[in-house]
């Protein structure tokens, strides 16, 4: 059973995002990050790009896969977590406290799109 | 007698047949429709025993003209020593090939692992892979990696120096996947980087370059990886890596990946193959490196090992969105480059490149003085250089007469190009390989067709 925590919003993709002031923190949902299993790596998105909703941002990969990380918002990158270079194992530890990325000047109308706990959590219970 | 080297008896074939319930062959191909099938027997001479091929095959090889090779244009006669053929035709080495079962081949691990570290020493770069099919293929596999490390990005600046069939290849590259290639045109021989500003832009993902150049001359990089990257682009030299040993190597160019061919290496010429690529890239690169890469590590008992490692770059793992389709190298040639090397050591390397050099420029000041041809470009070359006749006809009378004399004086650069332009440059090679004597026979040659 995978942890869905409340007050974040989630995509079909199994990331969430938090709003904080005019940030959006973005991470990878506990069911994400137990289907990839241990993670070895993190790449991390350039600075200053602006991302679309739904373009692959950046890659986690696992001692079974590299997956994609599909940007749930759209937003320009203010911070790459870099506590993640070194211990990208962080994510497999807590994935949310430890956000990948946060994006700012973000689409309020995508953030508005996305699911929230309850719908998530539900959506988790079809797959 | 003859052989028919097919293992299935008449009675074998019965017995599969009726294992899937058919009766005859005819009824096995029975799904394929009448037009495609052939309706008369293949129209191919009568067999020829095993001897009689090989007495044909004999009488075509008699034909083969034996000479002195001065050619080069991407392929060298260099000296190999004999450890390479003995050690490399090892059948542990010859049958381990590319690691599929990839930890039980301790000792092949091992030797890609040198092989790359080797790679990394001779070009100042960070990680190398375990190597890639010929230089060609290097260089669209740093094409391709550009263009995947900057967003947006689908062109790539190509140096209109580099190899003509380096440059087909990527052209190949870029019409297959849909990329485009800007060419940066030369001048007095080498490439014109001053053209750099006015071609780069946002949609360029790196420039790719070649020293020594089509033409055998070096090129200078002074301050052309600064100018890339300030846009995000990147910096791909491609050499000649016997000649690292005395110019300078893309790391110390600043530049971002570098690649070639190891065929200069303790490669036989082999008319012109197989050969072998490499690749080595700055370690932010890491992940963008396609292809194999072998590292050294410990087992559960504290013992050194080797092992694949960063795996989840490749293409058996990223799937639909790997970037090289690369999942094979070319292990015995590397390997040949590795015995070659450790042969040779890094002091022998340099010996034969600056043997490679002073014959190369001996015989180039020589045949300077010559009425009819000239030295064109005051350029630094290597071990190659471009003689530009002053008509045709003297290029085909001086080829002529001194093949007549047992000697290949060079390759005419518009039989590889097929450009009017290069059909006065005839590029000529020498390496450490030839002797005084030989030199001097060609000088002889020379004087008496160009009196």
């Amino acid at each position: 059973m995978s942890k869905v925590i409340e007050n974040l919003r989630y995509s079909k993709d199994h990331e969430w995002v938090r709003i904080e002031g005019d940030l959006a923190y973005v991470g990878i949902t506990d069911h994400a990050q137990q289907e990839l299993g241990e993670i070895v790596f993190v790449e991390l998105p350039p600075l200053g790009e602006r991302y679309r909703k739904g373009e692959e941002i950046s890659t986690v990969e696992s001692v079974k896969a590299a997956s994609a990380i599909i940007n749930p918002i759209e937003g320009v990158v203010k911070e790459a977590n870099e506590d993640l270079d070194g211990s990208p194992e962080l994510i497999n530890e807590d994935c949310y406290t430890h956000h990948l990325y946060i994006l700012t000047s973000f689409s309020e109308d995508d953030y508005g799109e996305l699911l929230d706990a309850e719908a998530y959590q539900s959506y988790l219970e079809t797959l | 007698m003859i052989y028919p080297y097919i293992p299935h008896t008449d009675e074998d074939r019965k017995i599969m047949l009726e294992a899937i319930g058919l009766s005859s062959m005819e009824e096995l191909f029975s799904g394929l429709s009448e037009d495609i099938l052939l309706s008369d027997s293949v129209p191919i001479s009568q067999g020829r025993t095993e001897d009689e091929v090989q007495r044909m095959i004999d009488s075509i090889a008699q034909r083969n003209v034996r000479g002195i090779p001065f050619l080069g244009c991407g392929c060298y006669d260099h000296i190999v020593p004999s450890t390479v053929e003995a050690l490399s035709s090892l059948p542990s080495f010859v049958t381990a090939y590319t690691p599929y079962q990839a930890e039980m081949s301790q000792g092949l691990l091992q030797a890609i692992y040198e092989f790359q570290s080797m790679v990394c020493e001779i070009t100042s770069m960070d990680v190398a892979n375990a190597s890639l099919y010929d230089g060609a293929n290097a260089a669209t596999e740093a094409a391709s990696l550009m263009v995947s490390a900057k967003r947006h990005a689908s062109v790539v600046l190509v140096s209109s120096t580099i190899h003509p069939f380096t440059l087909q290849v990527l052209q190949t590259w870029a019409k297959g996947t849909g990329r485009t290639l800007r060419l940066v045109a030369e001048k007095d021989g080498v490439v014109d980087l001053s053209l750099l500003p006015s071609l780069l832009d946002a949609d360029c993902a790196g420039l790719i370059v070649q020293s020594p150049n089509r033409y055998g001359l070096l090129e200078s990089y002074e301050g052309v990886a600064e100018i890339l990257h300030e846009q995000k682009a990147l910096l791909a030299i491609s050499n000649d890596p016997l000649s690292l040993a005395m110019q300078k190597s893309p790391g110390e160019w600043g530049a971002d990946v570098a690649i070639g061919d190891t065929q200069s290496l303790g490669l036989p010429l082999a008319y012109g193959g197989p050969s072998c690529g490499y690749m080595a890239v700055k370690e932010a690169l890491l992940r963008k490196l396609p292809g194999r890469l072998v590292g050294m590590s410990e087992d559960a008992k504290g013992r050194k090992g080797f092992t694949l490692t960063f795996q989840a770059r490749e293409q058996h793992i990223k799937r639909e969105r790997a970037t090289s389709n690369i999942c094979s190298n070319h292990a015995l040639a590397a390997l040949m480059t590795t015995i070659h090397l450790s042969s040779l050591g890094w002091d022998g390397m340099v010996e034969a490149a600056n043997q490679s050099y002073a014959k190369a420029h001996y015989l180039a000041y020589h045949l300077a003085q010559l009425p009819g041809m000239t030295l064109v470009w005051d350029k630094p070359f290597w071990c190659e250089f471009p003689l530009v006749f002053s008509d045709p006809k003297r290029l085909r009378k001086f080829m002529q007469e001194l093949r007549n004399e047992g000697i290949f004086a060079g390759v005419r650069l518009s039989t590889l190009t097929r450009q009017v332009k290069d059909e006065l440059v005839l590029l000529v090679a020498v390496t450490e390989k030839r002797s005084r004597e030989e030199l001097e026979l060609y000088l002889a040659a020379a004087r008496r067709v160009m009196k």
